[in-house]
């Protein structure tokens, strides 16, 4: 038989059954577009991950001062201050294959400006921090070595600070700004970089000379955190080992003593972060297969009834010449085309929920061509392997019984 | 004239329940080309089971059974299958015709299996002539629910005839029918055998199987008499008798209306 006039066939059992052919199909309507939608999410949350730990930089170590071996990423930035000046002075003369290196203590304060506040995080940093993180300006510039040395009271601050407390990024530049009381020159606004991947807002800082930070506002003797720039890819594994055989050497810890600083590389970092949307998607694919599995059942019982209603017609057909083999394609194709055009409603379906997901409520969602491929080719597998029990039932029905079955 | 149908010492025994149930015990028979037989029987006397060996759908447990010269005992499932497509046209007592499809397509179905394929174009010129040859040439497109009782049965008959087969095969063609409309289906068939189709048909009714040559009459699983039919009846003079008849008893109303 040919498949035109087995299409055609079909698709006149299934118009026959509108209602029913509708609900059937729905079941497929909904797996899919979940699947969709929900692989969308995930490879939203994955791409926005991404391109939040390429905001770091390219090939940037941190040094943080403290030992985190027992947990992946360390949220507390640096406990006990062990790193010193001196260490990040010594990465960079002797540790092989370190381009830059920036000194960094952090101190939470309240800053003021005429009569608006703002409680944020106030960052000393070496000039270099800027071209390590890869962090352009706005407006103005960032701070130079001669305000290190002289410990001036000048900062840079990011474009949220900015836009609450002078209005705009442009207003701010050449405005004074006091932290602790002491008044400082705004000489550079940061261009905004979104939040980092532990969704901290990474444009609410204030950034100024690590001397000034030190000495005019929190006193500390000590960095919290050293952020290094490889020299490129390749020298960022050597890099991380130089990094760390210096520090060892440096604070005179033995050989099977544990480290009281922490190395991570961007590479780490980003994996470790990657992973958790990694589980988060195979999750939510999970639970949307869930539901595509359930649209199969659905289509075997559809089908199962379709079979027993028709018996007679199979049985005709089978009286005046089809092959077993001719009843089984009917019926596979009929399951087939069900789920096929349930896999395309499917898939415009989930494209808008992740669209409407996108401009609604801010959700990242990403639809990779690769998935609706995937999803359609799916929902037609659903189809075929659901869809053989019953049609295998049909054409297996004997001649005689079908044409008698009332 | 070498037999379209020749059946020797045929036997069918079904297992049903554990128990044998001897349905044929030893048919032999032969029918030529051009012949019209009925087979008659009470339920029971095993011309079903008959029918369904002669038309393929089932295979003899014992005995020789060949058609066209083939011998179809040994054949497979699929093998039956094609030669039920190409030497057997099927009419069926409940016409069979598939509901919300067309006269047309209806006719073209036996078509749909038959190897080597058949165009779409062919397919259609030869339903349309079939369609022709039964009187409904101006109703290819009518849906079985837009046609009459003995419209659907020359529909079924069309179709039992798209594919030249051999035989015609009727299992009780007159049975869910009114006496004219079964007299006029009996006339088509009557007008198919006169040009040389053969036709072997199962009734129970004995006016129905006085317009065919031969009857066969089968009584508990073997045959109990074959003889030609002596009286046959005409179904345009039957007809033309009926609807005098018919008439007649309106008359008497239509002599009211002024």
């Amino acid at each position: 038989m040919k498949i035109a006039a087995t299409f055609r066939t079909a698709g006149r059992a299934l118009l026959r059954n509108k209602l029913r052919s509708l609900l059937t199909a729905l079941g497929i309507i909904i797996g899919v577009g979940a699947v969709i939608a929900m692989t969308s999410i995930g490879a939203g949350a994955k791409s926005q991950v991404e391109s939040q730990i390429a905001s770091l930089g390219d090939n940037v170590i941190i040094v943080i001062s403290g030992s985190t071996t027992r947990s992946g990423i360390n949220t507390g930035w640096g406990s006990a201050g062990t790193l010193t000046v001196e260490d990040a002075d010594a990465i960079l003369r002797e540790a092989q294959g370190v381009a830059a290196v920036s000194k960094g203590v952090r101190k939470p304060m309240r800053i003021a400006a005429g009569n608006q506040n703002w409680f944020t995080t106030v960052q000393g940093e070496s000039p270099s921090y800027f071209d390590v993180r890869k962090w352009p300006f706005s407006f103005g510039e960032g701070f130079t070595e001669r305000d290190v040395i002289a410990a001036a009271k000048v900062c840079v601050v990011g474009n949220t600070i900015a836009k609450q407390i002078f209005g705009s990024a442009e207003a701010a530049l050449g405005q004074t700004m006091r932290v602790k009381n002491v008044p400082f020159t705004i000489v550079g606004v940061l261009v905004a970089k979104g939040n980092n991947f532990m969704g901290q807002d990474q444009d609410d800082v204030v950034i100024m000379p690590y001397t000034s930070a030190m000495k005019r506002i929190s006193g500390d003797k000590k960095l919290r955190l050293i952020t290094i720039k490889a020299e490129n890819t390749e020298s960022l594994a050597i890099a991380q080992q130089q990094i760390a055989g210096v520090l060892r050497e440096r604070h005179g810890i033995r050989p099977g003593q544990d480290d009281d600083f922490t190395v991570r590389s961007q590479e780490d970092i980003a994996q470790a972060a990657t992973a958790t949307t990694k589980v988060m998607t195979i999750l939510l694919a999970a639970i949307a297969s869930v539901s595509l599995l359930v649209g199969g059942i659905g289509i075997m019982n559809i089908m199962l009834v379709s079979v027993t209603e028709r018996t007679r017609e199979i049985g005709l057909r089978l009286a005046i010449g089809a092959h077993g083999r001719d009843v089984l394609m009917q019926f596979l194709i009929e399951a087939a085309t069900i789920s096929l055009l349930g896999g395309i409603v499917g898939i415009l379906l989930g494209v808008g929920i992740s669209q409407l997901l996108s401009a609604r409520f801010d959700w990242p969602t990403l639809i990779s061509p690769a998935s609706i491929v995937i999803a359609f080719l799916f929902s037609g597998a659903v189809g075929v392997f659901f869809g053989f029990y019953p049609a295998r039932k049909a054409a297996a029905l004997d001649p005689i019984d079908a044409l008698r079955h009332e | 004239m070498k037999p379209i149908i020749e059946l020797s010492d045929l036997h069918k025994v079904y297992r049903s329940d554990g128990a044998d149930v001897h349905a044929v015990r030893g048919v032999s028979l032969s029918i030529n080309a051009g012949e019209f037989v009925a087979v008659m029987g009470a339920s029971g006397s095993g011309k079903s089971t008959l029918m369904n060996i002669i038309g393929c759908l089932d295979r003899p447990t014992g005995g020789t059974y060949n058609l066209d010269g083939i011998d179809v005992a040994r054949l497979s499932k699929d093998e039956l299958a094609d030669i039920r497509n190409r030497k057997v046209g099927f009419v069926f007592q409940g016409f069979h015709l598939l509901a919300r499809t067309t006269a047309l397509e209806n006719v073209e179905l036996p078509l749909l299996y038959s190897k080597p394929e058949i165009s779409a174009r062919q397919q259609r010129e030869r339903a349309m002539e079939v369609l022709k040859q039964v009187g409904l040439q101006d109703r290819e497109d009518h849906r079985p629910n837009q046609l009459s009782g003995g419209q659907q049965q020359r529909v079924a008959i069309a179709r039992a005839l798209v594919n030249r087969p051999t035989l015609i095969l009727a299992d009780e063609p007159t049975g869910n029918l009114d006496s004219r409309t079964s007299v006029e289906i009996m006339g088509l068939f009557q007008q198919l055998n006169d040009h040389g189709i053969t036709i072997v048909m199962v009734t129970h009714e004995a006016d129905i199987a006085a317009y065919t040559k031969r009857n066969v009459v089968m009584f508990d699983g073997t045959v109990l008499s074959d003889r030609p039919v002596e009286k046959r009846l005409h179904a345009d003079v039957e007809l033309a008798r009926l609807i005098a008849f018919q008439k007649a008893e309106l008359s008497p109303s239509l002599a009211v209306t002024p």
